[in-house]
């Protein structure tokens, strides 16, 4: 981590970011710098905001206003609005990752699990088969899914195990920066945890940048190096993750941190 | 001597905005400086604001104004206005805090919740769990426990464990919150200890310790955090 945090250039770059449909602003002026290994929290409740700038990052939605751009691998930084949609998808499938809340719309619930994570090789060019699935159960060792059931479809698989099995179909390329849309959200809470757990290593080990979008605090607290509070589109508060949650300074903030049951 | 922390002048207010915007003055005219291989003593009755100083030092708790100095790979930065960013790589490299309670990580194992600060500064894994299972030797914890998530440890093995990972690394400056606040005489011996050998190696420490005895032990100087009441 120690080189990923003193990078000084920004992988992401959001610039004056805005949304409204017709008269209703979803998304109001959102501006930030993203560096290569640093974990960014976006939090606020429903409707705040937070899903329809995620998506704005993730080149899913075009904002009304402002840019967001981002340095690729060869190191030139472009602006995503200006990507033609087969090298956005190239990103999507190589540099990025995207966990969504609900497994199923990130994973293939009819194929085996070592497709699953296959796929995404395969799309970039690998073809031995062999080491493609070698790859694969390595990968669901990562993720703490039993080799046993490699051949099996994730719509045989826990809630909990779909979701490690997402993370791993996400991570095999290797990807610089992950998105991730309340990833614990549908989760009891033991199995959260361990999902919790396993994520914050990986983004260590992996140097990941993340961006991942939470009402949950105590997610915001364990996994970020920083957060953004959201309301009514506007980020209102920005800091340190044990700053804002510890020192919180606009009222809503407080309102939050002052919501959330002692451990 | 250059000083490792320089606060100066140093302001914080709470303003509740949940209890119809009280303000609540913490501390104000915050001034003191620490020099390296010295241990500073904050002292004054609870509620005088000494851990609102020490997380201050450690840009926990921003100040409304007021300079804190820290002197950061041979540079001195001000954390009161550092980017985040920056506030982490002086955490990493240069501040080192030992809070009261160890946050804990649910299922990570004790003698790598006490490696991680080496690991995370490029040290291999092997040889910081060396040096953690060393530390957690000293500090006696046995070492049938050592594979074990803290979580289920008693008050006191907490705090040792977070004591362990507090001391493991070679950074400059510790902030100490009563690191022996639920200590046996045995233990508190340890860290009074491992204080004396941070103070050789040339650490600058800022301790808050509630015990008489552990105060003398371990002060090189005390500072009345009574002197920065701020006004009410």
């Amino acid at each position: 981590m120690a080189d990923a945090l003193e990078n000084d250039q920004p992988l992401l770059v959001a610039n004056a970011l805005s949304k409204s449909y017709g008269r209703i602003a979803a998304c109001r002026d959102v501006s930030f710098a993203l560096y290569p290994g640093e974990v960014l929290a976006i939090v606020g409740e429903s409707g705040s905001g937070k899903s329809t700038l995620l998506q704005m990052l993730s080149g899913q939605l075009a904002p009304s206003a402002g840019h967001v751009s981002y340095r690729m691998r060869d190191g030139i930084t472009r602006d995503l609005a200006t990507l033609g949609e087969a090298e956005r998808r190239f990103l999507f499938r190589t540099d990025w990752g995207f966990v969504h809340q609900d497994p199923a719309q990130g994973l293939r619930m009819a194929v085996s699990a070592g497709a699953n994570v296959g796929e995404r090789l395969m799309a970039v060019g690998w073809n031995h088969y062999g080491r493609i699935r070698d790859t694969a159960s390595d990968w669901l060792t990562r993720v703490e899914i039993d080799i046993a059931r490699i051949d099996d479809a994730p719509r045989t698989y826990s809630g909990g195990m779909r979701q490690r099995l997402q993370i791993a179909r996400n991570l095999v390329s290797e990807p610089r920066l992950v998105f991730m849309d309340e990833p614990t959200g549908g989760l009891d809470v033991s199995v959260q945890a361990r999902l919790l757990d396993l994520v914050r290593s990986l983004v260590a080990e992996l140097h990941l940048a993340v961006i991942i979008v939470t009402h949950d605090l105590a997610v915001a607290r364990l996994l970020s190096h920083r957060v953004m509070v959201m309301k009514g589109g506007r980020v209102i508060e920005t800091g340190l993750t044990d700053q804002v949650l510890d020192d919180p300074r606009e009222p809503y903030t407080q309102l939050l941190v002052s919501s959330i049951l002692p451990p | 001597m250059t000083a490792m922390i320089e606060i100066a002048d140093a302001k914080k207010t709470f303003t509740m905005h949940l209890q119809g915007g009280i303000e609540l003055p913490v501390v104000s005219g915050v001034t003191f400086n620490v020099n390296p291989g010295e241990c500073v003593v904050l002292s004054g009755p609870s509620g005088a604001g000494k851990s609102s100083i020490l997380k201050m030092i450690f840009g926990n708790y921003r100040c409304d104004s007021g300079r804190i100095g820290i002197r950061h790979r041979g540079a001195v930065v001000d954390l009161a206005t550092a980017e985040p960013r920056q506030v982490l790589n002086i955490r990493r490299s240069t501040i080192g805090y030992v809070s009261q309670f160890l946050r804990a990580v649910p299922r990570v194992a004790t003698i790598d919740v006490v490696a991680e600060p080496l690991i995370v500064n490029g040290m291999a894994r092997a040889d910081a769990q060396v040096r953690a299972g060393e530390l957690l030797h000293r500090l006696n914890i046995p070492e049938r426990l050592w594979q074990l998530p803290p979580a289920t440890f008693s008050g006191g093995e907490q705090q040792r464990v977070n004591i362990a990972r507090g001391f493991i690394s070679d950074l400059p400056i510790l902030l100490l919150d009563e690191p022996t606040a639920s200590l046996d005489a045995a233990n508190r011996a340890v860290v009074v200890e491992l204080i004396a050998e941070k103070k050789r190696q040339g650490v600058a420490m800022v301790a808050i310790v509630h015990d008489d005895e552990i105060r003398h032990l371990i002060a090189d100087r005390i500072v009345d955090v009574t002197s920065f009441a701020a006004a009410a």
